[in-house]
């Protein structure tokens, strides 16, 4: 036998032990909970929204006086709720109002990653981002790029019908989340001295 | 305090295996303190659970709970409607805690999600140190408030071998980080108090029966107990 053939007959044997690439569907619309820090990446949207950049709407945002506030549990939370990715987008490193909350945003998105490792489910469904509330475009730059990257993942395994992620991370977060401007303008003001 | 650690999620998978309610129990005293077992790790737990489930499709319901301290009677009275509506109760508490929630609803189904590792110090946030094995006979009197029997790697009691060497001993820790030698410390310890000569005095052996080797320890306080 020619030395072509036998490679052919061993990629002929080989190729059904690949793991079959995961066709990527085009139709699949992921569902992103972004957690945002008040002092940048949420002002940074907002910047976004003013330049009139693009970008998927696929996100859904959640205010946080600061992405220290976010907890392991708040994002294992939106994931057990069916979110296809969660991210977390912090003031810049060393630039933080509250000098430390981004650095251990990162940390705790670190160990999330670890956790879904853990359970078998792509860690990079988690996220950490850094940002400046000068930078609409960066904003808009990193929702399309995470959206793409989700897309490519496909559906998050656990799906849960009827159930909110957006409104289940929410809830995790209780109090600790901010009224989104939108949800309420009355609410915004005075509630928890998040006075606008 | 008493410190512990999480068991691999696989293990603690195997250790539920097929049962469909599932309690996971947090202890908010030492385990809580050390990061591993209060009520925020066993909401974490008990979210780890339900994804998997969830992803293997299977029916569970997991519901977590904690007890201010899982090793007293009183306080397990307080997640008792809990644990006994659960099929598998799975306990983040100490091995003290775990077997006292297992004696309190035997024959309950107790499975410990945490092994405990060691009676130890924060040295820094996040970081504990061993400092005692209870061994019934503390004698840290005669060495600087320093402990040879867990700090010095032969428990030596009488002084340094011949594997210290600049105050560091010849044994490296789990991450092969170096282990500063007890004696070394002892003796520094001793010297800035004045009391070197300790180092020379004949002491008498150690009484090893109070240690954990001759059954279980039991502690009774006449002057304590109840009227």
């Amino acid at each position: 036998m020619a030395d072509t053939e036998v490679k052919a007959a061993d990629a002929a044997v080989a190729a059904p032990e690949e793991p079959p690439k995961k066709p990527v569907d085009p139709g699949f619309e992921p569902e992103i909970i972004v957690f945002a820090c008040h002092y940048c990446a949420y002002a940074a949207a907002d910047l976004a929204g003013s330049m009139r950049l693009q970008y998927p709407s696929n996100i859904r945002m959640i205010k946080l006086p600061c992405t220290g506030k976010l907890e392991v549990i708040h994002l294992l939370r939106a994931i057990e709720a069916g979110a296809d990715g969660v991210y977390a987008a912090g003031c810049m490193e060393g630039e933080c109002h509250y000098l430390k909350g981004n650095l251990w945003a990162r940390k705790r998105v670190d160990h999330v990653k670890h956790l879904l490792a853990e359970l078998g489910i792509e860690p990079e469904r988690v996220e950490m981002y850094n940002m400046s509330s000068a930078m609409g475009a960066k904003f808009a730059e990193v929702a399309t790029e995470f959206t793409e990257r989700i897309k490519q993942l496909g559906p998050n395994p656990v799906r849960r019908d009827g159930v909110s992620p957006h409104a289940a991370a929410r809830e995790a977060l209780g109090g600790v989340a901010m009224p989104d401007e939108a949800e309420s303008a009355a609410a915004a003001t005075v509630q928890e001295g998040h006075a606008e | 305090m008493i410190t512990a650690e999480r068991k691999p999620f696989d293990e603690i998978i195997e250790l539920v295996g097929d049962k469909k309610k599932v309690l996971v129990a947090g202890c908010d005293t030492c385990v809580a303190i050390c990061l591993t077992g209060g009520e925020k790790e066993a909401e974490i737990l008990a979210s780890e659970l339900r994804i998997k489930a969830e992803q293997d499709g299977r029916e569970v319901e997991v519901e977590h709970t904690a007890a201010i301290r899982q090793c007293e009677w009183e306080y397990l009275d307080m997640i008792a409607e809990k644990v006994e509506a659960a099929d598998v109760v799975l306990s983040l508490a100490c091995g003290i805690g775990i077997q006292s929630l297992a004696e309190k609803f035997a024959p309950k189904l107790v499975m410990p999600a945490v092994n405990t590792n060691m009676l130890g110090m924060p040295q820094e946030h996040a970081v504990w140190l061993e400092r005692c094995v209870a061994c019934g006979e503390c004698r840290i009197g005669l060495t600087g408030a320093i402990c040879p029997v867990v700090r010095c790697s032969k428990s030596l009691m009488n002084g340094p071998c011949g594997g210290s060497h600049d105050g560091l001993c010849e044994v490296t820790g789990p991450d092969k980080e170096e282990i500063e030698c007890a004696w070394a410390l002892i003796w520094e310890r001793l010297k800035a108090q004045g009391r070197e000569e300790l180092m020379f005095t004949e002491r008498p052996p150690k009484n090893w029966s109070k240690s954990s080797s001759g059954g279980p320890r039991k502690m009774v306080r006449e002057e304590a107990k109840p009227v």
